[in-house]
């Protein structure tokens, strides 16, 4: 193949010189060429190798639907692999190599696959590791593990760069009335149409330029079109696909913003993920050429004829000298007329022999003649041909490519994505779009118009089906029947080779053969849906764009049916590859998902905070001092604690105000325990069930007035408690007066726990008699004043079981009320806490958190049986005695002591007994900390039945990840000051 | 993506929304028998077509919604607020 760039042909900027390279050797291209027009131009042939048997390939298309010219892009943390060199845009400086093979695609030494092809046939893994007879000899995991790597780095193609993506991407949104996919003829046609309606219209385009198929005419220029679309207020967005369609006219697209720029400006992003909602969308996305199964039909220079067509008038090259047509319709006469013009010496081979062309220029037609083989390896030396009629190899025809045209498939993708599947039509031999009901009209060639006045009249009728649809207009309109060539189509998908072991390509991609095809047919996989996967049909980058229909035939062929009886795989979105990057957008890294701070965050990391995510929220950890480990520090916290007072932000729990006349009584049903008698000024701890019984939260409720409460939720199930206030005011008890409105962010809370927190806070608060024993009982509530006239709330709340305070104040006094508590409590010599010596005192003291409510525990299970009112109906109180949850072997809330003290254990260890170390055991140790009061380590969770059942029994805990086991103690879960005194003091 | 009509939002996609579940299901008063809320809670009928079911405007104006979706198509034919008075507010103002 000698293709080499003419001088009166094409819409490239030749005053515009580009050098890139290809396998690290440099050539020069033009402005306006793709890096596929650029290595034709520069006779660079092989461009890859293929998936599994490393055979030689080229470039066989001139779109999106290429499954030859496969290349990587780039280098280092750019290096993009797979990328279709037919659409990557060429620019200055382009790096760009061959993949899939070593040392490079000119002389691949993995290409002796191509002779070993007997053992790549499909299904070749399930067989080869299920064993090989007479002794099953390879069979099992192990085996598949050793194999696997070699057949991973066999198979496959371009690798990803593993370096961090260097650039950004972004999501966007827009909104339109219509949306139109593809500006070939019929597109712009509706465009305009649906504009000079005054629709919104949005015209989307995946070529850098406009025109569709146009751009493959010797006289096509798109600047007119472009300034007539703009003046009428279209949106084009070129370099754009349309990749999916979703529910109500939602449309995915991609826009590569700087892929085909050398130096891109910093500041973009590289691609634009947007979400289009439009009112009706109209899909003109063209057809795609098919090619026809026949041995060696993968050999560099093979390609769709309309491809070089675009070679020849968009890019000026000329593909081919001495050029063999191969065809079964119309399409490719116009093309081999260019062809001839340009130089080349063109042979038709058409697979009919009755038909009627009228042509201006001479070349050789061969009626009724049909490729059969082609000579060469890593370029065409000859054609072997043979008569339709009766297949044999008749003659052979020196060439230097080989065009294939085996018919036109309208691109009905979009319209799949949809879930409407299309039809089979018999005179064109594709398959057609079927009607909708959704506002989606399919025009152009899509919708199986094969000429371009044709197209136009359909964009017409597709805009105005949409502005009826809308609403806008009544007006009559009727769409071109299918089809428009002058000699039907005759079927033709394989040329059948006589010898055997033939390599009749059906799926480049994939390396899938005619005859995979038909041993997937013998071994019974004979459903479209099996005959893909079995075979690998149709997936990869292009979707089996080209070799479906083929595919499709063959096996009907082999059932003795026809087409449609055998189906069509369903089209799922992507249209073409979307990139990781564009689908993850900006939420990448710190991004990938909201912050949570609270308005001390900032105090808290200057007073020498480590942090901890809590579920989107940053909690203090522990506060260490000079060199002191996580665990010198949290010991230190909890023991200062237990001995005079520390101080710790709980901000994040969730806080609802409850109001209205009915607060009470909805309080009283959503909680398990009573509310109705809970005076103002006081708060209570509650258990919220779910409707089945289940524990779903638990926290305080403050009353702060006759119909006014302050409810604190944990911070893991804020949100979904809220969400079920809601939706129990709104849905079920629909004429309590209640209104719940979040407050959460309003409001920073501290914990001031410890023997000398009630000093501490007498020196904080304006009045100090509000805290007395007496005017602040345990579980009083109080609003006052801080010093400086903060107003404040105060719960004497205790989750550590020690004298304890929560105090609340509006966010913006937060910092504030830090530097007043700290300034105190430093006086009795009291510390910071973060979250691990508050988990270390609850664990010594029982307290469940959602480490415990895990969803699968009742309130019997958790040990709180007396939190469960006899006296009232709650939500949950019908079922949660229900069947297994009354049973008396369930897990049940206790404290672990490690048999031998100086043991440690981990959360997550199972419980078994002695003698039976296996499976989920009877239970489970959820969490751990050691304890300073106790001085060893503790830990709370569930065994089946409880303490009484085990408490004399020494159980085993056994961690298989950690690979350790110990003996365990069964206790109580109330470790330390059983009786609560310390928190009455 | 499906798009969702609140009615006090208006048109918004299904993201900042949550769904809730069945909206026929009539839920027993709290003393009734473990039998009557067992019916309630865990039976379903597997709808083919248009059911009625609720949702939550979480990420909007916090409206629990009634809403008429196909299972098939996704279509939504009606969007009612859940709340009676605030169904007939609705209304009125159509």
């Amino acid at each position: 193949m000698k293709p080499s760039r003419l001088k009166n042909y094409g819409k490239i900027n030749r005053n515009n010189v580009l050098s890139f390279t290809w396998d690290n050797k440099k050539y020069k291209g033009f402005e306006g060429d793709t890096l596929a027009s650029a290595l034709l131009a520069n006779n660079i042939g092989v461009v890859g190798r293929s998936f599994k048997y490393h055979r030689p390939r080229g470039i066989f298309s001139s779109g999106v639907e290429e499954s030859g010219a496969l290349v990587t892009v780039g280098l280092k943390d750019r290096r993009d692999p797979n990328v279709r060199a037919t659409t990557q845009e060429l620019y200055d400086g382009l790096k760009a190599s061959g993949q899939n093979a070593f040392p490079n695609v000119n002389f691949d030494l993995a290409g002796i696959n191509n002779y070993l092809g007997r053992f790549f046939a499909s299904g070749f893994y399930y067989k080869t590791f299920m064993g090989i007879p007479p002794f099953e000899w390879g069979k099992g995991t192990a085996i598949w593990m050793f194999f696997e790597k070699f057949i991973r780095k066999a198979a496959g193609m371009g690798s990803a760069s593993t370096l961090p993506d260097p650039d950004s991407y972004e999501h966007a949104h827009d909104f339109c009335d219509v949306i139109i996919v593809g500006s070939g003829p019929s597109g712009i046609a509706a465009a305009i149409e649906a504009a000079e309606k005054k629709l919104d219209v949005i015209l989307v385009e995946q070529d850098s330029i406009i025109g569709g198929d146009q751009l493959s005419e010797y006289e096509f220029d798109s600047s007119h079109i472009e300034n007539q679309i703009k003046n009428l207020g279209i949106k084009v967005m070129t370099r754009t696909t349309a990749f999916g369609l979703y529910d109500n006219c939602v449309v995915g697209l991609l826009e590569r913003v700087t892929d085909h720029l050398s130096l891109p400006d910093k500041t973009l992003p590289r691609q634009r993920f947007w979400t289009i909602r439009a009112k009706h969308i109209i899909v003109g996305a063209g057809a795609i050429e098919r090619h026809i199964a026949f041995n060696n039909n993968d050999i560099p220079g093979v390609m769709t004829v309309n491809a070089s067509k675009h070679y020849l008038n968009r890019y000026g090259v000329l593909t081919g000298k001495k050029i063999v047509i191969s065809t079964n319709n119309d399409s490719v006469y116009e093309t081999a007329e260019l062809l001839s013009e340009a130089g080349a010496n063109v042979t038709v081979l058409d697979s009919r022999t009755n038909f009627e062309i009228e042509t201006n220029t001479t070349f050789e037609i061969r009626r009724g003649y049909v490729p059969y083989n082609i000579n060469g390896s890593k370029k065409i030396d000859s054609l072997d041909i043979s008569k339709s009629e009766n297949i044999n190899k008749s003659e052979t025809i020196n060439c230097d490519q080989v065009l294939l045209s085996g018919g036109w498939s309208p691109a009905v993708h979009l319209l799949s994505h949809r879930g409407v599947k299309p039809k089979w039509d018999y005179e064109n031999a594709c398959f057609l779009p079927s009607d909708t009901k959704e506002n989606i009209t399919m025009i152009g060639s899509s919708r199986g118009l094969w000429n371009k006045n044709d197209c136009i009249a359909s964009g017409v009728a597709g805009a105005t089906d949409a502005l009826n649809r809308l609403g806008i207009s009544k007006t009559n309109y009727f769409f071109p029947k299918p089809g428009g060539w002058k000699n039907p189509i005759k079927p033709l998908y394989e040329v059948k080779y006589k010898k055997s072991r033939s390599k009749s390509f059906v799926d480049y991609q994939h390396d899938v053969t005619s005859d995979d095809v038909r041993l997937a047919h013998r071994e019974g996989f004979i459903s479209v849906e099996h005959l893909k996967r079995y075979t690998t049909l149709g997936m990869a980058n292009d979707q089996g764009k080209m070799g479906n229909i083929i595919g499709l035939s063959l096996m009907a062929d082999l059932l003795n049916k026809e087409i449609p009886e055998v189906g069509t795989t369903v089209f799922r979105p992507p249209y073409t590859p979307v990139s990781i990057g564009a689908l993850s957008g900006r939420n990448v890294g710190k991004h990938f998902r909201p912050l949570r701070v609270t308005p001390m965050h900032q105090w808290n990391i200057d007073h020498g905070a480590k942090m901890i995510e809590v579920g989107l929220y940053q909690r203090p950890w522990y506060y260490p001092k000079e060199n002191e480990t996580l665990s010198d520090s949290y010991i230190r916290e909890a023991t200062t604690v237990r001995k005079t007072v520390g101080i710790c932000d709980v901000t994040s729990l969730g806080k609802i105000a409850i109001q209205g006349q009915d607060s009470t009584e909805f309080l009283n049903r959503i909680y398990s325990n009573g509310f109705s008698k809970l005076q103002v000024g006081k708060a209570r701890y509650g258990i919220m069930l779910r409707d089945d019984g289940i524990v779903m939260d638990d926290g305080t409720s403050w009353r702060l007035a006759e119909n006014e409460y302050f409810m604190t939720t944990s911070t893991g199930e804020a949100a979904k408690v809220m969400s079920w206030l809601e939706e129990l005011l709104q849905t079920r008890w629909t004429n309590l007066s209640v209104n719940v409105t979040s407050v959460s962010e309003q409001w920073a809370g501290v914990s001031v726990a410890g023997p000398k927190s009630r000093e501490v806070l007498n020196n904080c608060v304006v009045d100090s008699s509000v805290v007395t024993n007496n005017n602040l009982p345990f579980m009083g509530v109080t609003s006052t004043f801080l010093k400086g006239k903060i107003p404040c709330r105060i719960a004497r709340i205790s989750f550590s079981g020690e004298l304890a305070f929560e105090v609340y104040v509006k966010s913006d006094f937060a910092n504030t009320m830090m530097d007043l508590l700290w300034e105190n409590a430093k006086k009795y010599d009291g510390c910071l806490y973060g979250l691990e010596a508050l988990g270390a005192l609850r664990v010594e003291k029982g307290h469940v958190t959602a480490a415990e409510l895990d969803g699968r525990v009742t309130i019997d299970d958790a040990g709180l049986s007396k939190m469960a009112s006899t006296k009232k109906s709650y939500i949950g109180s019908a079922m949660r005695k229900r069947g297994v949850l009354k049973n008396n072997d369930r897990e049940v809330l206790v404290g672990f002591f490690p048999a031998n003290l100086k043991e440690t254990f981990n959360a997550g260890t199972i419980v078994c007994e002695k003698n039976n170390i296996k499976g989920q055991g009877i239970g489970r140790i959820t969490s751990v900390t050691y304890s300073p009061e106790l001085r060893h380590w503790i830990g709370i969770g569930f065994v089946k039945g409880g303490l009484y059942r085990w408490k004399d029994t020494t159980l085993v805990g056994a961690d298989p990840v950690r690979n350790k086991q110990m003996n365990l103690k069964i206790v109580s879960p109330h470790m330390v000051d059983p009786k609560g005194e310390k928190m009455h003091a | 993506m499906i798009r969702i009509n609140c009615p006090y939002c208006g048109e918004r996609d299904h993201s900042e929304f949550s769904y809730g579940g069945d909206a026929t299901i009539k839920y027993p008063s709290l003393d009734s028998s473990e039998k009557e809320w067992t019916k309630a809670i865990f039976f379903r009928k597997n709808i083919k077509g248009f059911q009625l079911e609720t949702w939550h405007h979480t990420n909007g104006c916090r409206m629990w919604l009634e809403i008429e979706r196909s299972t098939v198509t996704h279509e939504i034919r009606s969007v009612k607020p859940c709340h009676p008075d605030l169904k007939k507010v609705v209304e009125n103002n159509k």
